[in-house]
């Protein structure tokens, strides 16, 4: 099941592969009782462990959804997800989930923000140490008795991140975990994920709404379409590590999926170049 | 435009600076003052404690002359007293900043504090402008104090007493109340309607009940300041836990999270600042609810004091309990914003009130 791209010295080999099968979910129109909105229709799609997958598309696409799915937080209402040969059932500390807003608990300090995961599942005595190791690892040893509002943005999500990993989660889930911050701390963000993950060997899927990051990170990009949500195209990136963003292989790449997501100029006309979703 | 506004700029910060007490109550635009003008002020706020002490005195003895009845030693005694502790806080902030900067905030507010006695004791005995029985003199109200001492300090224990575990009682229950209706969807059916049915009824009126169900008078009032509280901290209790970030449940679930942990750990500390609310809430009636049940009920407490005195005509009396009422409510709820302020912590710089 392993699937390619996978850096070459790892420390640690922490993730497990990931299998969603056939799965489908609804809700319910909140106009309107009794219609249903078509969040996922029969996705499938393997993720080797520790692969990097990244997935785009216009919002309602489903892809949070799907993340939610993995997470473990909904139940699908057809088909089957499988971590390793474990169906996924109902959240587990297994399945990390780091959303855009860092949703830090504002009444702890970064310390206990951290030490949360493993206070949730009753280990924190005997794995104390390992708290300092992880706010060294993401660099806010000194903020340690800090409460999350004296944070700036990227502070907060590499919190929310150290909070996540302390668990040593076999697939970490990303929904747009870099969206709400400026584009230089961004970039210097994806760096900083991505020698977690290279150090680490969790499996990751990211959900992002920007092309650049999709490509500069990960090994495939799944693209998504909406209404009902569907996979309708999964990229190899293939580019080798560490990703230049200007080089003309990224640039190329870039205007391939801005093509495939009907980006690719202004219209002209009304009808021209698909709705541009927000 | 402009230059008229700084002709009205100018006066004010000229008049600032005097040792006048009477020009105190003007500190918030001493801020952008200069130095030497800084120092000065400085130095009419320190002394105004004294000053003010010094004139109530003076304001004491002239308008004792008239009034012989009244044996004013007491209040000659707390005058000079507080003429004493001003001068020797005011020498002593030399070598201590923490008192300094106390002085420095509490000052005037003291020396105002002592004006308003000093305004009463004119009206009361100095023009006679009042009544007699009703409205004593700070005089009469501090005599009346001192000699019945015995009774007060017993009045006040008693209430304390009946207070406290009123409102212990009250809040245990109704935090239980609150994060069961407010977590579980079955406890909200069955609990929300009678929370919203017996909840508004003030406690005040379950008094006729209150004094039939309980062998003692004592107890009821305890019952009756518990269902005063519970009230407030119960409803701001679930709608607090109800509304529980649901982003912050994901992630703890996500991070292994048990229904035990999800409660203590994420619902009980997100509602802390609503718990908070009702909280106080709760303590306002049931300062209301202890003095209502002690007057009609109890045959002790601060509540009965008041009552009692009347019966008599001792107006006095009745003053010397308002005054500690105010002093023993005040307390009482500063404690809780000390409390409110270690707990909510972390809201330091995000959230006032």
């Amino acid at each position: 099941m392993v699937a390619a791209a996978a850096p070459s010295a790892r420390a640690l080999n922490e993730g497990s592969d990931l299998r969603i099968v056939e799965v489908s979910k609804h809700f319910p129109t909140p106009d309107n009782p009794q219609g249903r909105t078509h969040a996922l229709d029969r996705v499938s799609l393997s993720v080797g462990a520790a692969e990097l997958v990244s997935l785009i598309g216009p919002s309602g696409c489903g892809k949070s959804t799907l993340l939610r799915l993995i997470a473990g937080l909904n139940v699908p209402d057809a088909g089957e997800l499988w971590v390793g040969s474990q169906p996924i059932t109902a959240p587990s500390a297994e399945r990390g989930l780091v959303f855009q807003d860092p949703n830090l608990f504002p009444w702890l300090t970064v310390r206990r923000n951290i030490e949360a995961g493993l206070m949730a599942r009753g280990v924190l005595d005997e794995k104390r140490d390992e708290v300092q190791d992880f706010m060294r690892l993401v660099g806010l040893e000194s903020f340690a008795r800090a409460y999350p509002h004296h944070l700036s943005g990227g502070m907060a999500q590499r919190v929310a991140l150290a909070r996540a990993l302390i668990n040593h989660p076999k697939v970490l889930l990303l929904d747009e975990p870099l969206g709400a911050l400026d584009a230089f701390t961004r970039m210097r963000m994806q760096d900083e994920v991505l020698t977690l993950w290279e150090a680490r060997g969790t499996t990751m899927l990211l959900v992002t709404h920007d092309i650049d990051e999709a490509i500069y990170m990960s090994a495939r990009i799944v693209i998504m379409t909406p209404r009902p949500g569907r996979i309708e195209q999964i990229i190899e990136v293939g580019l080798p590590r560490p990703r230049q963003r200007n080089s003309p292989e990224f640039l190329r790449l870039r205007g391939n999926i801005l093509e495939m997501l009907h980006f690719t100029g202004r219209p002209l006309s009304a009808e021209g170049g698909g709705r541009r979703a927000e | 435009m402009n230059t008229s506004s700084v002709q009205i700029k100018e006066p004010v910060s000229l008049a600032v600076p005097t040792e006048d007490p009477n020009h105190l109550a003007l500190p918030a635009e001493a801020a952008g003052a200069a130095g030497a003008a800084d120092v000065r002020m400085r130095v009419g706020k320190l002394l105004a404690v004294p000053v003010t002490s010094a004139l109530a005195l003076a304001v004491h003895g002239w308008v004792s002359r008239n009034e012989p009845s009244v044996d004013p030693r007491f209040y000659t005694i707390f005058l000079g007293g507080t003429f004493a502790i001003g001068l020797l806080a005011a020498l002593g902030q030399v070598t201590w900043p923490g008192l300094r900067r106390w002085m420095n905030h509490m000052c005037p507010i003291l020396a105002g504090a002592l004006g308003l006695l000093i305004l009463w004791e004119v009206i009361t005995s100095g023009f006679r402008w009042l009544p007699l029985p009703y409205f004593p003199s700070p005089a009469g109200v501090l005599q009346s104090m001192v000699t019945d001492r015995n009774l007060l300090v017993e009045s006040t224990a008693n209430s304390l007493l009946l207070l406290l575990s009123g409102y212990l009682l009250g809040v245990a229950v109704a935090l239980v109340t609150g994060i069961c209706i407010g977590w579980y969807p079955l406890a909200r059916y069955w609990g929300m309607p009678l929370l919203k049915v017996i909840g508004p009824i003030p406690a005040t009126a379950w008094v006729p009940l209150a004094m039939v169900l309980s062998p003692s008078g004592r107890f009821s009032a305890i019952g009756l300041v518990a269902l005063a509280v519970w009230f407030p901290v119960s409803m701001l209790t679930i709608s607090g836990v109800a509304n529980t970030r649901a982003s912050y449940l994901d992630v703890a679930r996500t991070l292994g999270a048990n229904q035990k942990y999800l409660i203590l750990h994420v619902a009980i500390p997100a509602a802390m600042p609503n718990i908070f609310i009702g909280l106080f809430m709760g303590l306002g009636t049931s300062f209301l609810t202890l003095i209502v049940a002690e007057t009609v009920g109890v045959k002790s407490g601060l509540g009965w004091y008041v009552g009692w005195a009347q019966g008599w005509a001792e107006y006095g009396k009745v003053y010397g309990a308002l005054v500690i009422m105010a002093a023993f409510f005040s307390t009482i709820m500063t404690g809780l914003f000390k409390i409110r302020d270690r707990v909510l912590v972390w809201q330091k710089g995000t959230i006032k009130w």
